[in-house]
């Protein structure tokens, strides 16, 4: 166990389509130091199934679109210090939040109707969560610390953002930029 | 032509008779926000992003439509305008659907990288999510509602430059809308010569060109500069 108490990062990943985190992992070599300079606690490449407690940075990427999303965004709230809105889904609703102009019911007879192989809208039977009437923002939900826009944040901005964060500075605004 | 001497954010500047304070501070490197301004067209001062702060005056002026006067003293970035500039900015996202990412001219947007230059890193408002239309009917052209900000230069340059006026507004409030002649689609417009000025104006994603796909679209007002001089000098340069 490390004699130092390194700082506990999160990702998590929502209603958004993963460049974000393939962003992240853009890091290439960049992320042997953070690994180094972070302990990380929970993370779609982690294998750690419950949120964990006391998590000082937190980034989510993608927006609120279903039941378990709401219900998640609570806890995570409740046990991060830095909440980070990342990326356009996250900060925006972006393409995740296109449907947003159709109601819930239209949105899934296009998908699993009108242009399925499969025929049927899944019921959800307790497994699949059930899509919210809208996608909303993470700030719409529970208060944001900071966001950093971009579809996706480019590697250079992320980098820049944590460890600016990291080093207790004020996080360089540098790069952020919706879309792009 | 008499000169004029003002104070534009604690520098000394020169004005021509009749000239503004926008186009006074753009001639001398400073260069106040705006989208609906475009040198060589009327200002309607819409979107009210060029606001400045005045010595002696309570309210604050629309730099792109306000003569700079003899002795000026003029703010263009105190914090207050800067914080006004990021809620305008704010409530033309929220207004109707700007999805950069997907959209036609992501990365060469005014708005876009309005919203950058003045650290608007999210929408504190609700997004309204209104209904709106494409119309893609002109053979080369097309009109995506979604991305308008009725900034009416398309408005401007297609009745004082073109001289067709095929565009106008419609509606009120957050119901208006650009149209083409009384509402006809673009590719039944009789008055439309296809000319495009209007596509080339457009400070965002509004008005493009067919066959762009996501950020293929990049715009080019040069000519602009061309067609005003030629007018009013007789020469064709810029």
């Amino acid at each position: 166990m490390d004699s130092v108490k390194r700082p506990r990062l999160a990702t998590v990943w929502m209603g958004g389509c993963s460049g974000c985190h393939m962003s992240f992992l853009d890091l290439d070599e960049r992320l042997l130091d953070l690994a180094a300079a972070v302990d990380i606690c929970y993370s779609p490449i982690a294998d750690v199934k419950e949120f964990p407690e006391n998590v000082d940075i937190t980034l989510i990427e993608g927006a609120v679109a279903n039941e378990d999303h709401l219900r998640d965004i609570h806890l995570i709230r409740q046990r991060t210090r830095v909440l980070i809105a990342f990326g356009d889904c996250a900060v925006t609703g972006n393409v995740t939040a296109m449907r947003n102009l159709f109601s819930v019911e239209d949105v899934l007879n296009r998908a699993y109707l009108e242009s399925a192989i499969v025929a049927g809208v899944p019921t959800g039977n307790g497994i699949i969560p059930r899509l919210l009437d809208r996608v909303k923002r993470i700030h719409d939900v529970v208060p944001v610390d900071y966001f950093l826009p971009g579809c996706p944040p480019s590697a250079d901005t992320i980098w820049a953002f944590v460890t600016d964060l990291l080093a207790g500075r004020v996080p360089s605004a540098e790069g952020r930029k919706f879309g792009a | 032509m008499s000169v004029r001497t003002l104070e534009v954010d604690g520098r000394m500047i020169t004005a021509l008779d009749g000239q503004t304070i926008f186009s006074a501070a753009w001639e001398s490197g400073i260069h106040i926000p705006r989208l609906c301004h475009v040198g060589g067209l009327s200002s309607p001062a819409a979107c009210r992003l060029c606001l400045v702060e005045v010595d002696g005056q309570t309210k604050l002026r629309a730099s792109c439509i306000t003569e700079a006067t003899e002795g000026m003293v003029v703010r263009t970035a105190t914090p207050e305008l800067q914080a006004q500039r990021k809620l305008i900015v704010e409530l033309l996202f929220a207004e109707r659907n700007h999805v950069c990412s997907v959209c036609v001219i992501n990365g060469a947007c005014e708005l876009q990288e309005l919203a950058a230059q003045l650290g608007v890193d999210h929408i504190r408002l609700a997004p309204q999510y209104p209904h709106m239309t494409v119309d893609v009917s002109h053979e080369r052209f097309g009109v995506d509602h979604n991305r308008c900000i009725l900034c009416t230069r398309c408005v401007r340059i297609c009745d004082e430059v073109e001289g067709a006026h095929t565009w106008d507004v419609q509606g009120r409030g957050r119901n208006s809308s650009v149209i083409t002649d009384l509402g006809e689609s673009w590719g039944d417009s009789d008055t439309c010569t296809g000319c495009g000025k209007c596509v080339q104006v457009c400070p965002t994603g509004a008005l493009f060109l067919k066959g762009k796909t996501v950020a293929e679209m990049h715009k080019d007002r040069g000519f602009l500069k061309y067609i005003v001089t030629a007018r009013k000098e007789k020469l064709w340069i810029a």
